[in-house]
């Protein structure tokens, strides 16, 4: 799937933070979100790929796709479970 | 059915703890106690890596999704916790860690979970005599207490050394599947890891944050000891724990960057700081704080010059900026290990 298609509800920009900072703050964003609803994260901390997909499995909502472009990652989680 | 609050740092002893509750049928809602001292996150910062060329993993996440349970990550990291940490009541473990307080800070924020969430219990990894500061048994009752929980905290692997929790004396915990681990060894938690098929866990590390390295705690209780009032802001800790420091005079420090990703650091923390350079030649970015006189001055050059690739050359020039200002100091690289060893943090 290219998640680069999708339209997110929301975007956070996590760039210039470090593990756990940009999952706290995925986690509060995606709290807010309506269920099914995609927000797109961007990030300079190339450890919130590996994060991203645990933070995903334990919370049981889906990461769509992870896109990297030099230095900066995005990420696309649909809200299926908690936040 | 129970529900337990767990602090889980995704280390062995936690996700054994988690392990011997969820085979019992506890339901579990883990948390993740973010501090701002976490080591994953400041070997991050420093770009560094794992042995495999991975960024290092946040090993409570994943451990979480291991174990099929949602980690919370709670962020504590506000002025409340660096209070703690330049006042601490019970005082230090042998470095910058006041482990005694940051448990009970931590197990309070535990219980206001649990309360939150009405559930029966809050548990952790402890193991009792693991830790010489904190996890001794007369400090495992006093953090219990002081943190609101007793009665209220279980600690899995050491439980049939301790008082029975009020859930054990109820019958909802059956105790004589809980263990009764104690000391430093790790043999009987590998052997468990091994029966309940757990192999992918981290080495454990000195302790759960950079608090406890050495080199950071003589760079703290330098600062610390220096201020007429105890506090600490962020910034200056994550500067603490970056680069090679070097006390020129009470109020004139030099911070030297040891790899890319300290000199990136330290650049973003130029501000109100000399910032130091050697134009001529590959080297370190570096800060001096204060106001030094021109003798230290000479000095901080010749120290940033040595660490270049200038340090052979008989003179290097080394550019000073600050907000504005900018001078040129030329210098022979300082090449007395004695008087670098007598001047370093
Ligand atoms: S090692 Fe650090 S995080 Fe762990 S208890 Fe001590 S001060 Fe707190």
């Amino acid at each position: 799937m290219d998640a680069s298609n999708l339209r997110p509800a929301r975007t956070l920009d996590m760039s210039g933070s470090f593990c756990p900072v940009p999952i706290i703050e995925t986690a509060k964003a995606v709290r807010a979100l309506p269920l099914g609803e995609v927000l797109l994260v961007i990030g300079t901390d190339p450890g919130i790929e590996s994060d991203m997909a645990a933070w995903c499995r334990a919370t049981k909502n889906d990461l769509l796709g992870v896109a990297r472009d030099g230095r900066v990652l995005r990420a696309w989680v649909r809200k299926r479970g908690g936040g | 059915m129970v529900t337990a609050i767990g602090m889980i740092s995704g280390g062995l002893d936690s996700t054994l703890a988690l392990r011997l509750l969820l085979d019992q049928g506890v339901r579990v809602k883990a948390v993740n106690f973010y501090t701002g001292f976490c080591i994953t996150e400041t070997r991050r910062r420093l770009g560094g890596r794992t042995r495999d060329g991975e960024p290092p993993r946040n090993e409570a996440l994943r451990a979480g999704a291991d174990c099929g349970v949602e980690v919370e990550l709670v962020d504590l990291s506000g002025s409340g916790y660096l209070d703690v940490v330049a006042n601490p009541r019970h005082g230090y473990g042998a470095n910058a860690n006041p482990c005694i307080d940051c448990r009970i800070f931590m197990m309070s924020e535990a219980r206001r979970i649990m309360e939150r969430e009405g559930a029966d219990l809050v548990f952790t990894g402890e193991v009792l005599g693991q830790r010489p500061m904190s996890q001794r048994r007369p400090t495992l009752a006093l953090i219990e207490k002081e943190s609101g929980l007793s009665g209220r905290l279980l600690r899995p692997l050491s439980a049939r050394l301790l008082p029975p929790t009020i859930i054990e004396q109820e019958g909802r915990i059956d105790r004589s599947r809980l263990l009764g681990i104690s000391g430093r060894g790790r043999k009987d938690q590998i052997a468990l890891a091994a029966r309940l098929g757990i192999d992918d866990y981290p080495q454990p590390a000195g302790g759960c944050c950079f608090l406890t390295d050495e080199a950071f705690g003589r760079k703290f209780h330098d600062l610390m000891d220096r201020r007429a009032e105890r506090r600490i802001e962020r910034d200056e800790i994550i500067l603490l724990a970056t680069g090679r420091h070097f006390r020129l005079g009470e109020r004139v420090k030099l911070l030297v960057g040891r790899t890319e990703g300290e000199n990136a650091v330290l650049d973003r923390h130029a501000e109100g700081r000399w910032r130091l350079t050697t134009p001529e030649h590959l080297g370190p970015l570096a800060l001096v704080e204060g106001e030094p006189d021109p003798e230290q001055r000479r000095l901080a050059s010749g120290i940033v010059a040595r660490y270049g690739k200038g340090r052979a050359h008989p003179e290097v020039r080394v550019h000073w900026s600050r907000a504005g200002e900018e001078l040129t100091v030329a210098v022979a690289p300082l090449a007395d290990e004695g008087v670098l060893e007598r001047l370093r943090l």
